[in-house]
């Protein structure tokens, strides 16, 4: 079973690749772009046929490994 | 013979360029990345290092910098480009070269000497150089070139691989592939052989009492084919 995860700075946490992003974004001419930022995204692929079991082993690897809660929330999808 | 270094934020062999450019004749002009315009020049560069931090890809954000128009339409109207590493990655994201530049294979930072070999010399860059086997440094950790088949069969075609990585005796296989890049490709020319971009850095091979020589081949051999 495949478990998409996205990982992202959280709110508040700076952010200087996404803002490096935007700023370019802004310089070729797609103004009205007001912010990015920017995470990752896995695809895990869990041998285990229930989802619900997969997901929450899926969210002890987020706790343990994918994500540092200090400056990061995940969002398993 | 007038050369152009353009400094990104980041770039960190910008100072070697003009160094080497320098000690062999070029008349070199520094650029900085938000200029709108080039000064006159024969020869553009795009130095080494980790422009804007290497964010989102590396080279991706330096390829959208207010120069780069410019010197899109300099390669475009005929004029010499020359990307070393960093400079490689950027040209590969404007479009004036075809591929990508990968996380090396291994996932290692790599910082060595090797050997590459010139694989063409109908071109400004290497015409009547007088070594085939050259050693130069690297230091980078996205070298491993690829593409797709067909992009590959098109490089070859034209014969716009200018360089593979291989031994001193010249055999290409994987031991003497740093790198994991596609066919051991080191470097690439455009299809009119006008813009060069390789991940081996000759400027940081111009003295003989710190590395080795190879790099003044190089540039000396530039300068000759321009004059």
């Amino acid at each position: 079973m495949k478990i998409k995860v996205i990982v992202t700075l959280k709110n508040g946490v700076l952010d200087p690749q996404g803002k490096a992003i935007q700023q370019t974004l802004n310089g070729m001419n797609f103004s009205n772009v007001e912010e990015v930022r920017q995470g990752k995204f896995f695809e895990i692929n869990v041998n285990e046929n229930n989802e619900e079991n997969a997901k929450r082993q899926v969210e002890e690897m987020c706790k343990k490994l994918l994500a540092n809660l200090v400056i990061e929330d995940y969002k398993i999808i | 013979m007038k050369s152009s270094v353009i400094i990104f934020p980041g770039s960190n062999c910008d100072r070697d360029m003009d160094v080497a450019l320098t000690k062999f004749g070029f008349k070199n002009t520094m650029v900085w990345h938000n200029d709108q315009s080039m000064p006159k020049s024969d020869l553009i560069v795009l130095p080494g290092g980790f422009s804007y931090g290497d964010y989102l890809r590396c080279g991706s954000i330096a390829s959208k910098s207010k120069i780069i128009k410019s010197v899109i339409d300099f390669a475009h109207s005929g004029g010499l480009v020359l990307g070393i590493c960093n400079g490689f990655q950027i040209l590969t994201e404007t479009g004036l070269l075809t591929g990508i530049l990968q996380q090396n294979k291994y996932l290692n930072f790599i910082c060595k000497n090797v050997f590459v070999k010139v694989k063409d010399k109908k071109n400004k860059f290497f015409k009547n150089i007088k070594k085939d086997i050259l050693e130069l440094h690297i230091a980078h950790n996205e070298g491993n070139f690829f593409c797709t088949d067909d992009e590959l069969k098109n490089l070859e075609d034209n014969n716009q691989i200018a360089a593979t990585y291989c031994n001193s005796e010249g055999l290409e296989n994987d031991e003497n592939n740093p790198n994991g890049a596609i066919k051991n490709i080191a470097g690439i020319f455009n299809k009119n052989k006008n813009v060069l971009g390789m991940m081996p850095h000759p400027e940081r091979m111009i003295d003989k009492y710190l590395s080795g020589e190879d790099g003044s081949l190089f540039f000396e051999n530039l300068l000759g084919n321009m004059k």
